[in-house]
């Protein structure tokens, strides 16, 4: 059993990479994940690996096409006006379906913003981000636990459907220390062997592209079976966690940090003998729109509460709205902050209190 | 227990090493520990302050609006967190920097002369021990005082590390107050 | 390969790493040249089983098909990153990236100059033919000064848009490059010289000696609006010139 450790969440990140088996990191220093960078630039010469602190955010993941076309696993992490940069460089390897892990810990925008922690880059996350049809899994880490597990598991996911996982953080907790049992490698092993550049040696060659101009169909076709993956994911990795909610007449919403200050919210108003509850969606895409429309069946009301102006939001209006149970017409309230603020826990125990009234 | 603790002060009075001291010492005593620092510009602005939640139950929320205790070590920090504590909750403040004193009288506010009792103890730099260890004097239930002690290697860098045995004599003197 | 009657000698094959179909690219144009000559070089320096060919935005782009080793695409400027992040890993690999003016010179200059710098130890085949070929003939950042381009109808005006910019020339202020010469396709003593030094850029990166740069003055007949005959011309006339031929330098490792 690991020992508990007190670690950083933007070094718990670097660290966790390294154990999953990721050598080569790429990346571009920005605010409030610089912890990440210089992590792996101490750990990763010291173990066979590289680091490479690249000349731009586009560079980087350009660098990260690279070694993942060539077999490796490979990650970078940025934060949103980065992340925007990057847009490019994940439309590319979703084309070509490459594997990579990809960290954002969220800071306020639009533009340059703050560098306080925010949920603003929901949408750009769980709709693809760049341009074409095609998504990433994104996952929302609400401790530096899960921080660990995640991004180990992101690597494995990355792996298994060839495609871009998204960490999706925030500056709080990049910058958050926590106590953590730092997690083993899953063991799981993907092999490359049928697409990855090695040089074509006793095969044909390999090529790893995204451009289809002809036959005419030829890219539908891609999208076709990007399409069905995406379907097969949204029917096996659907991760969630749910707290006091069982027997709850109000279920707050809310994913990473925003999960947190509910958590707080729901203790309060259960001290008060108000039948709060928490959903809290682990993967942002596939979003657990079934789960929580069950979760909702017998809810007097939905509680969203994000970093943001009310964009995960949108997804539980389309998991309940559009579902054929007594759950499309529980009311859907919201409570957001923007610009790096973050929800006050008394300001939600109070809009709670006055559901009662 | 559920403690939110501010520790706030200029940057490198020890600040967030103080808040980690205490996380790791809490920690190895089977508590859960949050600590989030300020960071980027603000930090360059010369303020840190970082908090700190320890709590017998799991964590909720590391956010902390309103702490149950603060620790300030200059005045600016006196200024920005005073009005933040809860109604019975505790502040240290450090009088070798702040001359003046706090204004509420719904809180309970322990001077403590931290830069002048660290230079007795050799340097000036373990204030943030005399006022740390003072906590723990006014909070047993935070950690022991052996506890942060024996933290001292883990949380301090290398090259601050010489400065342990001072800490360890500062970290004592504080305690020692009452 | 000896023909069966023995007086008759076989001075002329097609290079086994360039594949035999036809090619999407104007009558006229350099890049088949080119594809030979590299192809050529890949045979004699007998690396095509650990080749990676990195194909560019541009006329280029499908240039994979053409040449029989592991290929990957790189979107539009970033192939040295990508070719950064393939030989990082591969370090046993031999990374050619394949660039045109608008990818090397515009889009991609930050990428360009920093895997330079870095002295990735990659080699860049840069075809300046002054122009956006494939997007049909927009003004590219070689393109001449009073040069006529889609995007330049009047003619490029250097107050206005500044003047071409000469790749060899950045580069040599560089300290890491090993290996900078700028060649031309446009007549056979001209495509000899460029032979060998594609042969030297791709032999440096085996030979582990570092970053290794040629640019290659090549005809775009289509977007020039002119006859083949007359765009060979128009590179002795117009190009070299301004962009003049020869080594800008050449670094041999201690060991070789």
């Amino acid at each position: 059993m690991a020992e508990t450790v007190l670690m950083k969440g933007n070094e718990v990140i670097g660290e966790a990479a390294i154990i999953a088996g990721c050598r080569y990191y790429f990346a571009y220093p920005i605010t409030p994940q610089n912890e990440i960078p210089a992590y792996m630039a101490l750990r990763l010469p010291r173990i066979g690996g590289t680091f490479l602190q690249a000349e731009s955010e586009l560079a980087a993941i350009n660098m990260v096409f690279g070694a993942s076309a060539a077999g490796a696993r490979v990650m970078t992490s940025s934060a949103s006006p980065g992340i925007s940069l990057k847009q490019e460089g994940i439309s590319y390897l979703s084309g070509a379906e490459l594997p990579a892990v990809v960290v954002n810990m969220v800071r306020g925008g639009p533009g340059l913003g703050n560098i306080a922690g925010s949920q603003g880059d929901y949408f750009q996350a769980t709709r693809g981000g760049g341009h074409g049809d095609y998504r990433t899994i994104v996952l929302a880490p609400a401790s530096v636990q899960e921080l660990a597990d995640l991004t180990v598991e992101a690597f494995d996911l990355a792996d298994q459907y060839r495609m871009v996982v998204v960490l999706l953080g925030d500056g709080y907790l990049g910058q958050m220390s926590e106590s953590l049992k730092l997690p083993e490698p899953s063991g799981k092993e993907f092999d490359k062997s049928s697409w990855a550049l090695t040089g074509a040696s006793g095969r044909a060659p390999h090529i790893v592209y995204s451009l289809r101009l002809s036959p005419e169909p030829a890219l539908e076709e891609v999208n076709l079976r990007l399409q069905a993956k995406y379907r097969e994911i949204e029917k096996n990795e659907v991760r969630f966690d749910t707290y006091r909610s069982k027997d709850a007449e109000y279920l707050l919403v809310g994913f990473g940090t925003s999960a947190r200050i509910c958590k707080a919210a729901v203790n309060i108003l259960r001290r008060e003998g108000i039948k709060a509850g928490l959903f809290r969606p682990i993967t942002l895409w596939p979003f657990p729109s079934l789960a929580i429309e069950r979760a909702a069946g017998s809810i007097k009301k939905v509680l969203a509460v994000e970093m943001n102006a009310g964009q995960m939001l949108e997804d539980i209006r389309l998991a309940l709205w559009t579902s054929t149970s007594s759950s499309r017409n529980v009311v859907i309230d919201f409570c957001g902050r923007t610009g790096g603020m973050i929800p006050d826990v008394d300001e939600i125990v109070e809009r709670v209190r006055n559901y009662e009234k | 227990m559920y403690e939110g603790i501010i520790f706030a002060g200029f940057g490198g009075q020890g600040i967030i090493l103080s808040g980690k001291l205490i996380c790791i010492a809490a920690m190895r005593e089977g508590k859960n520990v949050s600590h989030i620092p300020s960071y980027g510009a603000e930090m360059r602005g010369g303020t840190a302050n970082c908090s700190v939640v320890i709590s017998d139950e799991e964590i909720a929320s590391p956010l902390i609006r309103q702490p149950s205790i603060c620790v300030v070590m200059n005045k600016p920090s006196l200024f920005k967190f005073e009005e933040s504590v809860q109604a019975g909750g505790l502040l240290i403040y450090n009088t070798s920097l702040i001359d003046l004193k706090p204004s509420r009288d719904d809180i309970r506010a322990v001077p403590v002369q931290a830069n002048d009792l660290a230079q007795e103890e050799g340097n000036v730099r373990s204030a943030n021990m005399i006022a740390l260890g003072l906590l723990l004097r006014l909070k047993p239930e935070l950690a022991a005082l052996d506890s942060v002690i024996s933290a001292l290697d883990e949380a301090v860098s290398a090259r601050n590390r010489s400065l342990n045995i001072i800490n360890t004599k500062s970290l004592k003197r504080g305690f020692s107050l009452s | 390969m000896r023909n069966e009657d023995a007086d008759v000698k076989l001075v002329y094959s097609m290079p086994e790493s360039l594949v035999d179909r036809p090619n999407h690219y104007c009558p006229g144009c350099g890049h088949g040249i080119i594809h030979k000559l590299l192809t050529q070089a890949i045979d004699e320096l007998e690396i095509r089983e650990k080749t990676i060919f990195i194909a560019p935005v541009g006329c280029s782009v499908l240039a994979y098909f053409y040449i029989d080793v592991d290929g990957c695409e790189a979107a539009h400027g970033r192939a040295p990153a990508v070719a950064t992040g393939l030989k990082r890993v591969h370090k046993d690999k031999v990374i050619i990236s394949y660039q045109g003016d608008g990818d090397l010179l515009a889009i991609g200059t930050a990428e360009t100059i920093h895997a330079a710098n870095r002295g990735e130890n990659i080699t860049v085949i840069f075809v300046n033919n002054a122009i956006y070929g494939m997007t049909g003939g927009q003004m590219a950042p070689t393109s001449l000064a009073s040069q006529k381009t889609k995007t330049s109808p009047y003619g490029r005006d250097p107050a206005d848009v500044g003047q071409p910019i000469r790749a060899c020339e950045l580069l040599n202020t560089l300290e890491a490059p090993v290996f900078i010469e700028r060649c031309a396709v446009n007549n056979v003593k001209n495509i000899l010289k460029t032979r060998k030094a594609i042969k030297k850029v791709v032999q440096n990166q085996v030979l582990n000696i570092g970053y290794s740069f040629v640019e290659i003055l090549s005809m775009c007949p289509t977007g020039w609006g002119m006859t083949p005959q007359r765009a060979v011309e128009w590179i002795d006339e117009a190009m070299i010139p301004y962009y003049p031929l020869g080594n800008f330098r050449k670094k041999e490792s201690d060991h070789v």
